[in-house]
């Protein structure tokens, strides 16, 4: 602390503890005790102001609280979310792609059978049973949307589990080197949007009529 | 004049599934001489290579998507004035803009009935 700014006590209060320092280790030289203490302050730059003092205390606390943090990402095991929960997660959903693709053939399988039962009949029942055909054809496309969607779902589950890995490496045990961020996807599909829901999606009516305004 | 139902329909989709629900839709209005693709490079490959009246494209394809196909087909001096329909289920307001700019003849967006499907072919076709 600079001379000037010493406060009266405060020579006598270090006195104080180099002499009980020197009681109990009767061993150690005030004088080198006083040197240390010393040369520790002189490897500070001026001397710490309130404010100082009390980002020093953030600071510290901060470095507290990334541990704690670091501690308990440990202990969440989040491995077990990249390794295990997300790939589960994947597994399922292809699996609902392929099951729905293999019941949706087994139907369209049937309709055709269907239609070419139709065309050796005449009348109403024919064009009823033609009718029918084609709405079940119709209904068929549900393969196509929903597959398209649980694709968007697998998307989103590999970007969180993208995010997961880097904040393991990141904050985890062993963790805290500075690494590139993750590599942005390159954006060549910018208007491979997928289906929309409901809410944010035109209808074909809307469509016509927004092609319409071209003409 | 009457549309030509006997004319080769090229149906491009990456889905084998929604191939087979377009192909029976077609057959169901008559148009029963349809040739498939699963992607824009193999649709553009029998485009050059055949006769085509008409084109009907799914959207989100790899490697070439069918926005990009309708590109390549209108910058193809034998092809660019092929009727070409987009069937997808992209309806957000930008992919229509992109796909008109591009040059397409209409949209149709998905889940849609084979009531839609005929009305769109009629209307490119000049009959609508």
């Amino acid at each position: 602390m600079a001379e000037r700014n010493r406060r009266p006590g405060q020579a006598f209060t270090l006195a104080t503890r180099l002499a009980e320092i020197h009681a109990r280790h009767p061993a150690a030289d005030p004088d080198m005790v006083a040197e240390v203490v010393r040369s520790v302050l002189a490897t500070m730059n001026g001397d710490l102001s309130a404010k100082e003092t009390s980002l020093l205390a953030e600071v510290e606390e901060l470095g507290r609280t990334i541990a704690t943090a670091k501690a308990e990402i440990a202990a969440l095991e989040v491995d077990v979310i990249t390794v295990s929960h997300i790939p589960f997660a994947t597994d399922e959903l292809d699996a609902i792609i392929a099951h729905t693709a293999a019941a949706t053939d087994a139907i369209l399988e049937n309709c055709e059978t269907l239609d070419r039962v139709a065309a050796g009949l005449t009348g109403p029942d024919a064009a009823q049973l033609q009718e029918v055909t084609t709405r079940i054809y119709e209904a068929c496309g549900f393969q196509d949307i929903t597959g398209q969607r649980i694709t968007k779902v697998v998307g989103a589950l590999k970007a969180i589990e993208a995010k997961v890995e880097h904040i393991v490496t990141t904050f985890g045990p062993g963790g805290g080197e500075a690494r590139p961020g993750l590599p942005q996807a390159v954006d060549t599909a910018s208007l491979l949007n997928g289906p929309q829901l409901p809410a944010a999606a035109m209808d074909q009516s809307d469509i016509d009529k927004l092609l319409a305004s071209f003409d | 004049m009457s549309i030509d139902k006997s004319m080769s329909v090229l149906i491009v989709d990456d889905y084998k599934t929604m191939l087979r629900i377009i192909r029976n839709l077609l057959k169901q209005i008559d148009f029963n001489n349809v040739e498939e693709a699963t992607d824009g490079a193999e649709a553009l490959g029998k485009l050059r290579a055949g006769s085509f009246g008409l084109v009907i494209s799914d959207w989100n394809m790899a490697p070439m998507t069918g926005l990009q196909l309708l590109q390549e087909v209108r910058a193809d001096a034998r092809l660019k004035a092929m009727p070409f329909i987009m069937i997808t289920a992209e309806s957000k307001t930008e992919n229509v803009i992109a796909a008109k700019q591009a040059g397409v003849s209409n949209y149709i967006v998905k889940p849609f009935n084979a009531e839609t499907l005929r009305e769109k072919i009629e209307k490119v076709l000049g009959h609508g």
